[in-house]
């Protein structure tokens, strides 16, 4: 299974690293990263492996939440198949 | 990788066009539960549905999760319980207790199929169930409750309106002291689907296999939203950007009845096209009508518009689903919707327009909230006219009408949640619809019901 993985807020140094670092804490491999900034709005959005998750999904949601909160950035993680559904015939 | 520009449009529609799923609701036949014994038979229902949808809310709980979409309810339709009485006679409050002790100890929001088909006339059971569903409504929580008077292939059964005109206002009668809320749970139809998802109308058809997962998707924020991007495009652009937009929304909805019934292991029904609003600023069909260039919802031009819109959903999302059913199209419930309230409280929105826009769209006249003193022959008599224009155009209609009890046009109802809040409204009884809705007897069928 893969999810994607939304990052977005004002930028500040280090946001890749953090998130970076959580994926890896839990075992999702980063397989695709893209991010933007424009005006002072940062924008990244990564696609993730999860098939080595040391821990169950839900986990790792939570646990990127709470990281987005702590940086004040808004984090989605969602399966990759909802996108998939919605914008591919 | 997924286009970023695609990504970030998804998570804008959750985020801030309160994109969601409004409800994964389970059918469950009650057929195999009948017994000659009333308690037997509620045990059996009671056994059936808390085993059959033990992991419902689970489920939807685990989707949301996974896929970051909101869904909204988990509810579950059954058999029409009248079909149960006819088999055990008996009190048939036995059976709305058992369906709402099921509800509670599943934890879903609603349970819908304290009903009975009568469209062609009365069998064991039906009167029976119909007599009791204000005490039903009144002493349960969750159970919500629909009755069938007319189809076009049998025409309007004018007995069982005559009958849901004392039904509904007994209903508000038994709760005015919870802002009339049994009556916001009574749907009376007209061509009543048997797979429709959204309450208080669902059941879970004859017809139906024994176990099934029907999606009711929501949305009518993202519509709006996608409008007011194109504010000069003429009408076929309209319709373009609506159409594409209900293909969007449409497709999460089989996404998730395609999970939801793989997780549970129940064949998947269908997804049900519709726009349905909440009370919630942003998600209302009236101001999707309004986006298009009517100042306000309910004056001339809404019908008009509000034909392009649900026409348009329903193209856009057909194609997005293998199996559609259900009521299809969008809602116009004015309480539970932000825009409907503000049109009627202004007194631009009256239950008359309201009636002309229910022959181009789903439903019918959707909690309307009428002066307590509305008779019971003027609200069967709001029922035969709402029923005819479904019989005549073969598509569902529905009344769910409130009164107000104690209380006059122009004051306000809040029943909370999805159900809303909305102003009474007025209605045209200077003159009495009595005698016409007392002759009883059926109204014939249509013409147009003889396709063989």
């Amino acid at each position: 299974m893969k999810a994607v993985i939304t990052v977005i807020g004002r930028d500040t140094v280090g946001i890749l690293a953090k998130v970076s670092t959580e994926c890896a804490s839990k075992g999702a491999n980063i397989i695709d990263v893209t991010q933007s900034v424009m005006s002072g709005m940062f924008t990244m959005i990564m696609l993730v492996e999860l098939d080595g998750l040391n821990s169950d999904f839900s986990e790792l949601v939570s646990s990127l939440e709470a990281l987005g909160e702590k940086i004040g950035m808004k984090v989605h993680v969602m399966h990759e198949d909802i996108f998939n559904s919605m914008h591919r015939i | 990788m997924i286009n970023t520009k695609d990504i970030l449009e998804t998570i804008d529609m959750i985020d801030n066009e309160n994109l969601d799923i409004r409800t994964i609701t389970m059918g469950i036949s009650l057929l195999s539960c009948a017994d000659s014994d009333i308690s037997r038979s509620a045990q059996k229902v009671y056994d059936k549905v808390t085993c059959s949808a033990e992991k419902l809310v689970e489920t939807g709980e685990y989707i949301e999760r996974t896929y970051g979409i909101p869904i909204i309810n988990k509810r579950i339709s059954v058999t029409p319980v009248s079909m149960l009485l006819a088999a055990s006679g008996g009190d048939p409050l036995v059976y709305a207790r058992a369906m709402d002790n099921a509800a509670r100890e599943l934890g879903v929001n609603f349970i819908g199929g304290y009903s009975a088909l009568v469209h062609k006339g009365f069998s064991a059971g039906d009167r029976e169930l119909i007599l009791s569903i204000p005490q039903a409504l009144a002493q349960t929580e969750f159970v919500c409750s629909s009755v069938n008077i007319g189809s076009t292939k049998a025409g309007i059964n004018m007995d069982a309106v005559a009958l849901m005109g004392g039904v509904v206002r007994e209903c508000a009668l038994l709760t005015a002291d919870r802002n009339c809320i049994g009556a916001a749970k009574l749907v009376v139809f007209m061509n009543a689907p048997e797979d429709n998802p959204f309450m208080a109308g669902a059941f879970h058809g004859p017809g139906e296999p024994d176990l099934v997962i029907n999606v009711g998707v929501s949305g009518p924020g993202v519509v709006r939203a996608a409008l007011a991007k194109c504010p000069d495009g003429n009408l076929t652009e309209v319709a373009d950007i609506i159409k594409k937009t209900a293909f969007k929304i449409t497709r999460m909805g089989q996404l998730v009845g395609t999970v939801a019934s793989s997780r549970l292991g129940v064949p998947f029904g269908i997804v049900d096209l519709s726009l349905a609003p909440t009370p919630a600023v942003g998600d209302s069909v009236a101001h999707i009508l309004e986006e298009m260039g009517l100042e306000t919802c309910g004056i001339p031009g809404t019908t008009a518009a509000l034909a392009l819109l649900n026409d348009a959903v329903k193209k856009g999302g057909v194609m997005a689903s293998s199996h559609v059913g259900g009521l299809s199209g969008a809602f116009i419930p004015v309480s539970e919707d932000a825009g409907m309230i503000d049109a009627a409280r202004d007194g631009v929105l009256s239950i008359e327009k309201l009636e002309a826009m229910t022959s181009v769209c789903s439903v019918g006249l959707d909690m309307v909230i009428v002066p307590g003193g509305t008779s019971a022959e003027t609200i069967s008599a709001i029922i035969a006219d709402e029923a005819a224009i479904g019989m005549v155009n073969a598509k569902t209609t529905a009344v769910r009408i409130i009164p107000a009890i104690g209380r006059e046009a122009g004051e306000e109802l809040e029943f909370g949640g999805l159900l809303g809040s909305g102003p009474i409204m007025k209605v045209n009884d200077s003159r009495s619809s009595a005698k016409f809705v007392s002759r009883g007897g059926r109204i014939p069928a249509p013409l147009q019901s003889l396709k063989n």
